[in-house]
C-alpha cells in the first residue's frame, strides 16, 4: 500500500536527464509549467506532450512509473472534469435533463483539464525521478542564494528540506514495519470498519511520532557531534557545474515555451 | 504432522521496478509441532522476509504456506486468524509500544482476538510472569521502561495471543550479554509452559547452540540446511564459507581435533564441552 507513494521518488540511472546540472532541471521544469499554463489550445498541450515524451524516452524511466504517479491524483482529476462538465454552460448543448446541461465546450474543458494536469504531473515526476533529493535541495540552494541579500537564511530552509525528504523512505519503511507488527498482533488495518480502522490508525502513529522524535533527537546530536553550525563558509563534496547540453536543454525548453505562445497568438 | 510447511514458496520485491529483487528464493520446509528451532543467516539471506510469510504478513510471489496442511491464503478473509496461530515478534519490538499502561499494551493482541476481560487479564499476568516482568510494572507507562523491560513487554504482547508458533526476529539484538540471556531463558520458560513451536532468528551461534533442537540456515534466499543442531554445526566449514560463524567452542574443538584430540562428537555448547573436557582429563590421568 505505502509502496505505491512514488511521488519524490528517485529512480537511479545514467541517462542524459539524469546527468544535466539540477539547477537547470529545476528552471527547465518551471518553464516547462509555464508552458503548460499559457496554452490556452490542444495544439499548445500536443507541443508540451511531445515534449514530455521525448524527455521521458530520454530519462529510460519505464512509462509505468509515470502512470503510478497519476494514480494518487487520479481522485482529483475525476472531481476537475466532473465539475467542468457540469458548470460550464456555454457551447452547443450535447445532453439536456433537469437542471444537467452537458455542453461541447464543457467536455472540451474537461479533456483539456486532465491532459494539462497529467502533463503537469508527468513532468516534475521526472524532475525527481531523474534527480536524487540531496542534489535537488543543492541546487534550491544554490538557486535561491541571491536571497541572502535580504537575510532569507537560505541554507537552513534548504538543509531543512533535505532532511525532510532524506527522511520521507524512512518514515515510509518505518510505517510499514510498525503496520506489519500491529497487524501480527490481529489490529485491522486494511480490513474491518471504518471505526475500527480509525482507532487502530492511533496504533500506528503514536509509535510513529514517538520514534520520529527519537530519530530527530538523535540526528541534531550527530550533527552537533560534526560540529554543524550552519551554512557559514560550508564547502561542497560535489560542486554543481553546468556545461554546453545544459544551456542547449535550457534553449530546447525556451523554445517549446516560445512556440507555445506563437500557436496562442496565431490561435486567437 | 507439521504444523507449518512450504512449497517452493518464492517472494520477489518490487517486482517489475528497477530495484527487484528474488528474496526468498523456492524454499520447502516441514516445522514440526513443539521444536524450538534458531534461523541463522546473513543480512539479507531472506530470513526476516521468510518468517513474514508464516504468518500472512507478505504473500507469496509463488508457492504457498500450509498452516497445519491448509494453505493460509486459501481464504483471504481468515488471514487475521493465521496471524493469532502465528505470532511474529519484529525486529526491536519495543517501538511498536503504543498504549498507556503496560497491561494495556500487552493485552492489545488479545483484545483484538476478541476474548473477554477476565481471559485477558489471566493471559497478561501469566505472560508477564513468563517473561519477568513484575505485577506493579503492569500500571506503568511503558515509555518509562527501560530498554529491555520495553522490550519484554513487547515481546509479552505477542505471547499473551498463545500462538502455537512464535516467532521472534532477533529478540536479543541490541542488548548486554545479561539482558540476552535473561530474554533466552524466559523464552525456554514459555517454551516449556506452552509446548508450542518457537523460532527465534539470531545472528549469535553461542545464543543459538544453547536452546535450538533444530536450526534452519538461509543464504542469499535459498535454504541452505534445516536439521538437528549438531548435525547443522558439523557443518562447519560450509557453513563459514557462507559467512557465518559457528560458536567459538565450536571453533576450539575443531582445532583440537586437527591436533589430534578426537572427542568424536561435534561440541557446541561450553557447558557440554566442560564435562566432555574433565572426563578426558581424568580419563588421562
Amino acid at each position: 500500500m505505502l509502496k505505491d507513494i512514488t511521488i519524490g521518488q528517485f529512480f537511479p540511472g545514467e541517462s542524459i536527464i539524469h546527468r544535466l546540472d539540477p539547477r537547470f532541471k529545476i528552471v527547465i521544469t518551471l518553464v516547462y509549467i509555464l508552458m503548460l499554463f499559457t496554452g490556452e489550445n490542444f495544439i499548445c498541450l500536443a507541443i508540451g506532450a511531445f515534449f514530455t515524451i521525448i524527455a521521458i524516452v530520454m530519462s529510460k524511466i519505464p512509462l509505468k512509473m509515470f502512470i503510478k504517479s497519476i494514480k494518487p491524483i487520479f481522485p482529483f482529476l475525476l472531481l476537475t472534469a466532473i465539475l467542468n462538465i457540469l458548470f460550464v454552460r456555454t457551447g452547443d448543448v450535447l445532453f439536456e435533463w433537469r437542471f444537467i446541461k452537458i455542453t461541447v465546450d464543457g467536455v472540451n474543458i474537461s479533456v483539456f483539464m486532465i491532459i494539462r494536469i497529467t502533463l503537469l504531473i508527468m513532468g516534475s515526476s521526472l524532475l525527481t525521478y531523474t534527480t536524487s533529493p540531496i542534489t535537488l535541495t543543492d541546487a534550491i540552494e544554490r538557486l535561491l542564494s541571491p536571497l541572502k541579500k535580504i537575510k532569507v537564511p537560505v541554507h537552513e530552509l534548504a538543509m531543512m528540506m533535505s532532511i525532510a525528504l532524506r527522511f520521507i523512505p524512512t518514515l515510509i519503511e518505518e510505517t510499514d514495519k510498525i503496520m506489519s507488527a500491529q497487524k501480527a498482533r490481529g489490529a485491522e488495518i486494511d480490513t474491518g470498519s471504518l471505526m475500527t480502522r480509525a482507532k487502530n490508525l492511533v496504533a500506528i502513529l503514536i509509535p510513529l511520532f514517538v520514534s520520529s522524535f527519537r530519530r530527530a533527537d538523535e540526528l541534531a546530536t550527530a550533527m552537533e557531534c560534526r560540529c554543524y553550525n550552519g551554512g557559514e563558509g560550508r564547502t561542497r563534496l560535489r560542486q554543481l557545474k553546468s556545461t554546453t547540453k545544459d544551456y542547449v536543454a535550457l534553449a530546447i525548453a525556451i523554445a517549446f515555451y516560445a512556440a507555445a505562445i506563437v500557436v496562442n497568438i496565431i490561435m486567437k | 504432522m507439521a504444523v507449518l510447511e512450504t512449497h517452493n514458496l518464492t517472494y520477489i520485491y518490487s517486482q517489475g521496478t528497477p530495484f527487484e529483487k528474488t528474496a526468498v528464493d523456492c524454499v520447502n520446509l516441514k516445522i514440526e509441532e513443539g521444536e524450538m528451532i534458531g534461523v541463522m543467516g546473513h543480512t539479507g539471506s531472506g530470513k526476516s522476509t521468510l518468517i513474514q510469510h508464516f504468518n500472512g504478513l507478505l504473500k507469496p510471489t509463488s508457492g504457498e504456506v500450509l498452516l497445519d496442511g491448509v494453505d493460509i491464503w486459501a481464504d483471504k478473509s481468515k488471514i487475521r486468524d493465521v496471524r493469532f496461530k502465528v505470532g511474529l515478534v519484529f525486529q526491536y519490538p519495543e517501538y511498536q509500544i503504543f498504549e498507556e499502561t503496560v497491561y494495556k499494551d500487552i493485552a492489545f493482541g488479545c483484545k483484538n482476538m476478541g476474548l473477554d476481560d477476565d481471559e485477558i487479564k489471566k493471559r497478561v499476568l501469566e505472560t508477564a510472569h513468563d517473561i519477568g516482568l513484575k505485577e506493579e510494572l503492569l500500571k506503568r507507562s511503558p515509555f518509562d521502561l527501560s530498554g529491555g523491560q520495553k522490550r519484554r513487554v513487547a515481546i509479552a504482547g505477542v505471547m499473551a495471543m498463545n500462538p502455537r508458533v512464535l516467532i521472534l526476529d532477533e529478540p536479543t539484538a541490541g542488548l548486554d550479554p545479561a539482558g540476552r540471556d535473561m530474554i533466552i531463558s524466559h523464552i525456554k520458560n514459555y517454551h516449556k509452559r506452552m509446548g508450542n513451536t518457537v523460532l527465534i532468528v539470531s545472528h549469535s551461534m553461542e545464543d543459538i547452540a544453547g536452546f535450538a533442537d533444530k536450526i534452519l540456515v538461509m543464504n542469499k534466499g535459498s535454504l541452505f540446511c534445516y536439521d538437528d543442531t549438531e548435525k547443522v554445526f558439523s557443518r562447519a566449514e560450509e557453513i563459514s564459507q557462507i559467512g557465518l560463524d559457528v560458536p567459538q567452542i565450536t571453533k576450539v574443538f575443531i582445532e583440537l581435533k586437527k591436533r589430534g584430540f578426537d572427542f568424536g562428537k561435534d561440541v557446541y555448547t561450553t557447558g557440554y564441552a566442560k564435562n566432555l573436557l574433565l572426563k578426558y582429563l581424568k580419563g588421562a590421568v
